[in-house]
């Protein structure tokens, strides 16, 4: 094995682990949702080739209202699926289009594009 | 050619910018210009500012307003709305000016508001013509910015209410036309940092002077989210079409000057040379504005560590540019002169097709969401209402329950509601499917979103909003469509980890290549990383089940039926046994008159006539029914006097002078009425499932009249289709064997479950599905809830308005059971063509890819050039959507039955 051939294989394998660990391997922090009056907890998510931010945090029984803003126009992040609680919406780009509903039981529910290709997910506790 | 009348430019005669003032239309260059007219166009078309308010601030402090008044018609009306204002305190002049209809008045806003003057107003028994106004707020995010605007919008003097609903992003605004106007409003609105525009049309309300005001003018844009989305996708069409274009121009020559040889134009040449330099310039523009939404969607995606079809098409036009471009400007670095090929026409290529094909998925997306489109746009926009004794057009949000609503000729039903007056035949097919116009009248049902085909009618408001049939229905679609059938979670899952898992490969193709490939090693393991990451498409994995999903549920909401959701469609193609309630589903549900029965010496009408008189004093259902039957034969009924109800036994009456019985075999027997052959008769009808009631006249046996429940008129042929589909079918009812086991026969079903319980129904369900079957269950949705809950699918047969039913998995909206038939079949098909997307995805990457990664090359030479990569992955997700909407052509089978 030449040296350029130990070097690329080298590379290959460094770049794959990278791969791994970026996209799989390292998971981003929840942002918590703080309630306001009546106990609504609301938070802006911005739509951009994803969710940012892609893990909220909520309070279980009280209700959630997340304000989806999509600052895009590319049709893959159209529409917003909550699967586990029946919702969705069609994201019209640049307008704040509100999710509202109430979790009643503590879990990890994802939220996701109708694609499935940009995903997020709510921690209620 | 025209002039902007704004801003003063030319512009083209065919501007898309229209507004029509005074019968004179007029052209803009832009959105800007024609707002801005339409807020004032008085001021540009008379070169005069409209009038100003007539709201001012005296000396005193004291405030002055005009506030016009509705509906006065006499002078000495004026004196009496003069003294309900004065008896407020604060109120330092009240004038009302009967010709003018307005009051003027001089009041101390420390003591009283405009809202207790209009209040005063009204205690008179007049009305202030306030408007109200409807605008769409942009930019809100959350209840604080409602409160803000709100608050602010209610210190506004003029302003005399304001609500926000932060969901649809519409203010409702209910202010004095005299006092402020539109472009204050906005004004005061966008100041705060919001953006404004017209929502579905502001409206004088009720109808006064100030109507005719500009800012008053019906306004024709639709802001409703539809539209809005489908501006978008046009927008997003359009620039990728240009996109395309730019970049097709580009990289036909790039393609050609790939080959130079073709061109006779000698290798390693300086002229090739410069060809080359100036090929990795024009490919720029291609890269960074052509294909500038890869570069950024896949930033996008990098950033929140998720990867998309951005990354991949990314990489692999980058990579291509980057070799080419070292290649071309340091020939020198590469070890042998081949390696120093380049790749421009990859990276134009590439964007080329893949915007093409992203163009058409929107388009054939566009009319995959057509159902829902057209019932959302089935919504009247309008309604003409009576309020006071007038009849005024009103925007449909603004009906109120118990609203009065007059609907003509050839007009739609604005919300749900039942005739008070008047009788039509209305075309429900946009709802039901069913394509034969409905006769209502008085007492009847309407609902929203049909039309009124040949009458005149009144009829009350009983749902209105969100609560309407149409509403619940594009609700229920839109819920359906977001849920997911359980093949869809493998392909969540795999969906998850496809664009890192394809990075590996290329990455792993790559080093492959150049350990153990043919010489040049490093072009070829670059040609092979690129057109991996090329050909894979997630987008061609991720639509196949939404898009067949949509059209599915979409056809299915076109012919009136409703799938609660993508589980309940899966499940709905694999039934064993259906189990059919007998009322209400198989039958009517309501009794009617069938069999009229006389001894010799009378006749039917007299029979007829005499028994349904006796009835009109009952209150009994089968007397309802036997009144009925006789009124649509056109009978003549008279006033029963001295009537007698006998428990258990029947009715009797004096009618048209004669004494009259009416009731079964136990009464006649205690009148010592001899009913003769009629006896055999009854036993005869009885075995048929009907109820016979024997009629005696002054103690003589008159005849039978028998009323049933009768079967609709297509029960038999969905229940044949059905069979013939291979499902058991089941009848389940709780009358009594006899009377089941004849409706049976009548429709063909072969196994009976009578005498059961409402609440055991459920039970014999579950006893069904102990058989190991999966047991769909159609019933009426009320009374049946827990046997639609415990079967596997729960049917509901809708009864008119009433759609959203909780425990059904499908509502039929149409009576029919044929709706059974219909979709089962609907489902059988979607599923069906969820299956050859999901396959068709499934296998195009996973032969697409170890084929570009050069899996064929050992054996048979085949290696794919990264263009023909191009053009297969921008198609792919085209097929998908184009093969959903394949079923939108769908169509229920019907055998012919005899």
């Amino acid at each position: 094995m030449t040296l350029d051939e130990l070097l690329v294989l080298i590379g290959g394998i460094l770049l794959i682990a990278l791969v791994v660990w970026y996209f799989w391997l390292s998971g981003s922090e929840g942002t918590r949702v703080q309630s306001g009056h009546g106990g609504l907890q609301e938070a802006l998510i911005k739509v951009k080739g994803g969710y940012s931010p892609n893990v909220v945090v909520v309070e279980a029984g009280k209700p959630v209202k997340l304000n989806f803003l999509r600052e895009e126009t590319a049709a893959c992040s159209e529409q917003v699926i909550f699967p586990d609680f029946g919702k969705q919406a069609t994201l019209t780009p640049h307008k704040t289009i509100p999710v509202e509903f109430t979790p009643d039981s503590p879990g990890e529910y994802e939220f996701q594009c109708a694609m499935g290709m940009l995903r997020g997910k709510l921690i209620v506790e | 050619m025209a002039k902007d009348i704004v801003c003063g430019m030319e512009i083209d005669p065919l501007s898309p910018y229209k507004s029509t003032y005074r019968e004179e239309t007029f052209e803009f260059c832009s959105d800007g210009c024609k707002s801005k007219f339409d807020e004032n166009p008085q001021k540009y078309v008379n070169g005069e500012p409209q009038k100003e308010a007539t709201y001012q601030i005296t000396a005193k402090g004291m405030e002055k307003i005009q506030l016009p008044i509705v509906d006065m018609n006499c002078a000495s009306c004026a004196v009496t709305i003069e003294k309900e204002i004065r008896k407020l305190p604060g109120i330092q002049k009240a004038v009302v000016n009967g010709a003018t209809e307005k009051a003027y008045v001089e009041f101390d806003r420390s003591e009283t508001s405009v809202t207790q003057i209009i209040g005063a107003i009204k205690k008179s028994g007049y009305k202030a013509g306030y408007a109200t106004l409807r605008l769409g707020i942009g930019g809100m995010h959350c209840n604080s910015c409602v409160s803000k605007i709100e608050g602010e919008l209610n210190k506004t003097s003029g302003v005399l209410s304001a609500s926000i609903d932060l969901g649809a992003e519409v203010a409702l605004i209910k202010y004095l036309p005299s006092e402020v106007d539109m472009p204050a409003i906005r004004n005061i609105i966008e100041r705060l940092g919001y953006r404004t525009y017209e929502s579905s049309g502001s409206t004088a309300l009720p109808e006064n002077g100030e109507k005719t005001d500009n800012q008053e003018t019906k306004s024709q844009t639709k802001e409703n989210p539809v539209d809005e989305n489908q501006l978008a996708h046009e927008q997003e069409y359009k620039s990728l079409m240009r996109k395309f274009v730019f970049s097709a121009v580009v990289a036909v020559p790039v393609l050609i000057f790939s080959y130079p040889g073709l061109l006779g134009i000698a290798e390693g040449s300086v002229l090739l040379q410069w060809i080359q330099i100036s090929m990795g310039i024009v490919t720029l523009p291609v890269m960074f504005w052509a294909g500038s939404h890869f570069y950024t969607g896949a930033w996008a995606a990098f950033k929140n560590r998720s990867a998309n079809m951005h990354t991949l098409i990314t990489l692999g036009v980058t990579a291509a540019w980057l070799y080419s471009t070292v290649a071309v400007l340091f020939p020198q670095i590469f070890p042998t002169e081949d390696l120093a090929d380049i790749f421009y026409d990859v990276a134009a290529v590439v964007i080329t097709l893949v915007n093409l094909g992203m163009a058409m998925e929107i388009r054939a997306k566009g009319r995959s969401s057509e159902a829902i489109k057209k019932l959302m746009g089935l919504q009247a926009k309008t309604a003409r209402v009576l309020r006071n004794g007038k009849e005024m057009d009103i925007p449909v949000e603004e009906v109120v329950l118990d609203d009065v609503i007059i609907v003509r000729p050839g007009e739609k039903i604005p919300v749900d509601g039942e005739i008070v007056e008047g009788s039509s035949a209305i075309d429900e097919s946009m709802i039901t499917g069913e394509s034969i116009p409905v006769e209502k009248s008085k007492g009847d049902e309407v609902i929203g979103a049909t039309i009124n085909k040949t009458g005149s009618f009144k009829f009350r408001a009983t749902k209105v909003g969100k609560d309407t049939a149409l509403s619940q229905i594009v609700q229920m679609v839109e819920e359906a469509q977001s849920s997911k059938p359980p093949i869809q979670r493998i392909v969540d899952k795999v969906s998850e980890y496809f664009v890192p898992t394809v990075m590996i490969i290329a990455i792993a193709s790559f080093v492959i290549w150049y350990l153990i490939g043919p010489a040049p090693v490093l072009i070829y393991a670059l040609i092979v990383a690129v057109t991996v990451l090329v050909i894979a498409c997630p987008c061609a994995l991720g639509l196949a089940t939404p898009i067949s999903l949509m059209v599915g549920v979409g056809k299915g909401a076109e012919n009136g039926i409703l799938i609660r959701s993508g589980e309940a469609l899966e499940t709905a193609q694999k039934l064993d046994t259906i189990v059919l309630d007998k009322t209400g589903t198989i039958t009517e549900g309501q009794p009617s008159l069938t069999d009229v029965i006389t001894t010799d010496g009378f006749n039917d009408e007299e029979l007829m006539a005499w028994s349904a008189s006796v009835e009109r004093a009952s209150e009994h259902p089968l007397g309802e029914a036997i009144i009925k039957g006789a009124e649509d034969r056109g009978i003549t009924l008279f006033d029963p006097k001295n009537f007698n109800a006998v428990p258990g036994h029947g009715v009797e009456a004096d009618v048209d002078g004669r004494k009259i019985l009416l009731g079964n075999i136990k009464m006649m027997l205690d009148n010592n009425i001899d009913t003769g052959r009629l006896q055999d008769e009854s036993v005869t009808l009885a075995d048929d499932g009907k109820t016979p009631m024997f009629v005696a006249v002054d103690g003589r046996a008159a005849g039978i009249v028998a009323v049933a429940d009768t079967v609709k008129p297509d029960s038999k042929e969905a229940i044949a289709q059905l069979k013939k589909m291979g499902l058991e079918v089941v009848m389940i009812t709780g009358d009594n064997k006899r009377t089941a086991d004849a409706i049976a026969r009548q429709v063909g079903v072969d196994r009976v479950m009578a005498e059961v319980l409402p609440e055991d129904k459920a039970m014999n369900v579950q006893k069904l599905q102990n058989e190991g079957k999966r047991v769909a269950m159609v019933g009426d949705g009320i009374n049946d809830a827990p046997a639609l809950a415990q079967a596997d699918i729960g049917l509901a047969i809708g009864t008119g308005t009433d759609v959203a039913i909780e425990a059904a998995d499908i509502t039929l909206i149409k009576g029919s059971l044929k709706g059974v038939v219909l979709a089962i079949q609907l489902s059988k098909a979607t599923m069906k063509n969820i299956k050859q997307n999901l396959f068709g995805a499934f296998a195009y990457n996973t032969a697409g890819i170890p084929v570009a990664a050069g899996i064929l090359y050992p054996f048979f030479g085949i290696l794919l050039s990264p263009l023909i990569a191009a053009a297969a992955m921008a198609f792919s997700s085209v097929t998908v959507v184009t093969n959903a909407n394949r079923m939108r052509k769908f169509q229920p089978k019907f055998a012919v039955t005899k």
